[in-house]
């Protein structure tokens, strides 16, 4: 992985801002520290930060075609390019190095921007076409790499993290869109295009988007997830399973291609054991395994990770994280993540690619994906339970139904069924809510914004309206499971896990993750796997511990599914409260902001202090609002563009 | 019941709405209808009464019928007390 940066003179006139794109790229150091690489020209400046996975040697980007006129920067990697190339061989394209990208430039030439759908991978990419005058973005399928994008004063700046586009221009602006605030605080992510920064968009998983002397056109998916578009897929469980298995196998195969080590996350869990055991299957060399614990039993899952390792014979490093550590890195987890989180989760990530990256390992293989796509979560399974009991309200199954659900939770919103009922909304019937799995949970983020301080909010705006206005047509048609999948991937997957945990955690520390449950082949499968054979009954992820049957200890696979969860309000309010909270949740710093009702704030501030039992909306509602300050003071009040005069590490600069 | 009636809105302005000066509580006010508490709520809830009142709350007394509202918890709380 890499990071990339550049801009295009839409109607700005040129000039010569090599320093710009130093800037740019200085402040994505951390996705590439290897080296840097530029091309400039009249109309567009392309920077890149280099991670080496692959051709250390001569891989330096940006690449280009024969006759200089096609030029590309790509963060990610493309598994198939030892494939593509040998098909543009003996087509009579010539190739300088070995690298992924390469292959890149001449298959625009071969196909045009459609080059795109034969690409197997994870990857940001700027290509530029002088001929044509006309840079395009691209972003992989689901989403794994990021891609920022803006227009200030006519010129077209984009990036891999926004920090770098806000490192081009301090003129650029910096605010918190309240809406977008209020989007996070309802259901946990921005949606769509949107970002919390107003005026910067992302590129959205799957799309395109064209730059000219016209302006930034509109983003065109150039694929689209779709869950059973088609027919459902044929054979008995077992083909099914068969099929699974051979498409993951081959997915893993992919990924354990590189130049350097390649380790894999093991959280303790089914999927990254699976994608752990596979990985021993098709490689000889010793397999490093990762793994995060915590000091607090509740989260712990070391037992757990420790069998794998030794079953697997994995070389086993673990990191124990208390709630003093997450507090320590917390603000940088979100100068990272450059988003308001609720949930601390990405902050023990963080430390994770820490360990990683100690132990000489760049590239890490995890299980990430696999919920969303072969349903694994605990919300459709509450689904399945309340559409059970909507229609079949005096089952006397009612009451040991709502007892399954969160199992692991001491705080267990089931304990009472009679306050169960009413939270699960249970006479609500499936089919009258389009986004049916998902609406008790978004209901709770009301409690979230009423902490938005009013200049933030508008009665008039509704974040379920713009949910429905960004996927409610792709939907139609679709039972609620299917639905909650849909949302689960579009909204969650792209948005939160592989940003906030995912991609930002591990590049953090220059560390990448690669994802084989996210190979879009395994994907298009399991979007036409009946989702009866996902989660058979209330058992979650049916079909694929039919598939992995063999590879692991059957406790392993057996096991019922823990969300992966870290503590929240007891990390900031524990022994000492770092001054850093004090000063962030102050008064004064909360009318600095001016993003919440600083009563409300105190009150809450309070009642952690108190150290007394806290819910689930407590703590996401601390969470939220500490990481939109922490945010605020990073990224809109104390901004700091730093760079070094000169950037001893550029390795290739072209100027045209 | 005036005097648990009194230091159950205290509670629950301060616990769960958290803003004292906008949100109107009505003794009547349904806590789930109105969102002020969810079900982990609840359990916050039943540990305070237990605690300040000195009552042990089984599980089949956590209905909304019991909890769901300042008036109905100041009835409960007689019941359990008297």
């Amino acid at each position: 992985m890499s990071g990339i940066a550049g801009y295009f003179n839409i109607q700005a006139s040129p000039k010569g801002s090599l320093r710009c794109l130093e800037q740019m790229v200085w402040a994505l150091r951390h996705r590439g520290p290897d080296g840097f690489g530029f091309y400039q020209d009249a109309l567009t400046g392309l920077a890149h930060a280099r991670l080496c996975t692959i051709d250390p040697e001569t891989g330096w980007q940006p690449v280009c075609n024969e006759d200089r006129s096609v030029w590309v920067i790509a963060d990610g990697e493309i598994f198939n390019h030892a494939a593509l190339r040998t098909q543009l061989v003996q087509q009579g394209y010539r190739f300088a190095g070995h690298s992924d990208t390469e292959v890149l430039v001449h298959l625009y030439e071969e196909k045009g921007v459609d080059f795109l759908l034969e690409l197997n991978g994870q990857y940001a990419i700027a290509l530029y076409d002088a001929r044509r005058q006309r840079l395009f973005l691209a972003r992989d399928r689901m989403g794994i790499c990021p891609l920022f994008y803006c227009r200030h004063q006519g010129r077209c700046y984009f990036g891999s993290e926004m920090k770098a586009v806000f490192s081009a221009d301090p003129s650029l602006p910096r605010q918190i869109d309240s809406q977008v605030l209020h989007d996070i605080f309802t259901c946990w992510s921005p949606v769509g295009a949107d970002t919390v920064f107003a005026g910067m968009r992302q590129l959205l998983p799957g799309h395109v988007v064209e730059v000219s002397a016209q302006g930034i056109g509109e983003q065109r998916p150039y694929w689209t997830l779709a869950y059973n578009s088609g027919p459902d897929c044929q054979g008995s469980v077992a083909e099914l399973a068969e099929e699974l298995r051979a498409l993951l196998t081959d997915a893993v195969r992919l990924r354990v291609q590189a130049d350097v080590p390649i380790g894999a996350y093991l959280s303790g869990g089914l999927d990254s054991s699976v994608i752990a055991a596979l990985i021993r299957q098709c490689t000889k060399t010793p397999l490093q395994t990762f793994a995060v614990a915590f000091d607090d039993a509740v989260y712990d899952e070391r037992q757990e990770q420790l069998r794998v390792s030794e079953y697997l014979q994995t070389e086993h490093e673990r990191i124990v994280c208390s709630y003093a550590d997450i507090a320590r890195v917390f603000p940088e987890v979100i100068f990272h993540a450059e988003t308001p989180i609720i949930r601390t989760a990405p902050a023990p990530m963080f430390l994770l690619s820490g360990l990683a990256r100690e132990h000489g390992c760049p590239v890490v293989l995890s299980g990430e994906g696999s919920d969303e796509i072969l349903g694994g979560y605990d919300l459709f399974k509450e689904a399945k339970v309340r559409a059970f009991i909507s229609v079949q309200p005096d089952s006397a199954c009612r009451a040991m139904l709502l007892k399954r659900l969160y199992p692991y939770l001491a705080l267990s919103p089931t304990r009472s069924a009679g306050y169960a009922r009413q939270f699960f909304a249970t006479t609500v019937h499936p089919e009258s809510d389009l986004f049916y799995a998902h609406q008790p949970r978004w209901k709770n983020g009301r409690f979230l914004t009423g902490f938005l301080s009013d200049s933030q909010t508008t009665d008039q705006y509704s974040s379920l309206e713009k949910i429905h206005a960004f996927m409610a047509s792709s939907m139609q048609g679709q039972d609620f499971f299917t639905r909650a999948q849909s949302v689960e991937s579009r909204l969650l997957l792209p948005n939160y896990l592989l940003s906030s945990q995912g991609d930002r955690m591990g590049m953090a520390h220059s560390v990448a993750g690669r994802y084989p449950f996210l190979d879009h082949r395994v994907v298009e499968f399991a979007a036409r796997i009946p989702g009866r054979l996902k989660m058979k009954g209330l058992q979650e992820k049916y079909l694929l511990k039919r598939a992995v049957h063999g590879l692991l200890p059957a406790a392993t696979v057996q096991r019922k599914k823990q969300p992966y969860m870290a503590p929240d309000i007891p990390s900031f309010f524990g022994t000492a409260v770092p001054p850093y909270v004090e000063h962030l949740l102050s008064p004064a710093y909360l009318s600095t902001t001016q993003l919440f009702k600083t009563a409300m704030v105190a009150n809450l501030v309070e009642k952690c202090r108190a150290k007394s039992r806290q819910g689930f909306r407590e703590n996401m509602a601390l969470v939220g609002i500490l990481s939109t300050q922490s945010l605020y003071d990073q990224f809109v009040e104390n901004w700091r563009v730093e760079c070094p005069a000169s950037l001893e590490k550029t390795k290739k600069l072209i100027r045209m | 019941m005036q005097e648990n009636i009194d230091t159950i809105r205290a509670f629950i302005v301060s616990n769960f709405l958290f803003d004292t000066t906008e949100t109107p509580l009505e003794n009547d006010t349904s806590f789930l209808e109105q969102g002020i508490i969810d079900s982990t709520g609840v359990l916050e809830l039943v540990e305070w009464l237990e605690e300040t009142f000195s009552i042990k709350v089984a599980d089949e007394e956590l209905i909304p019928e019991n909890l769901d509202s300042v008036h109905l918890l100041a009835q409960f709380v007689g019941r359990k007390t008297s």
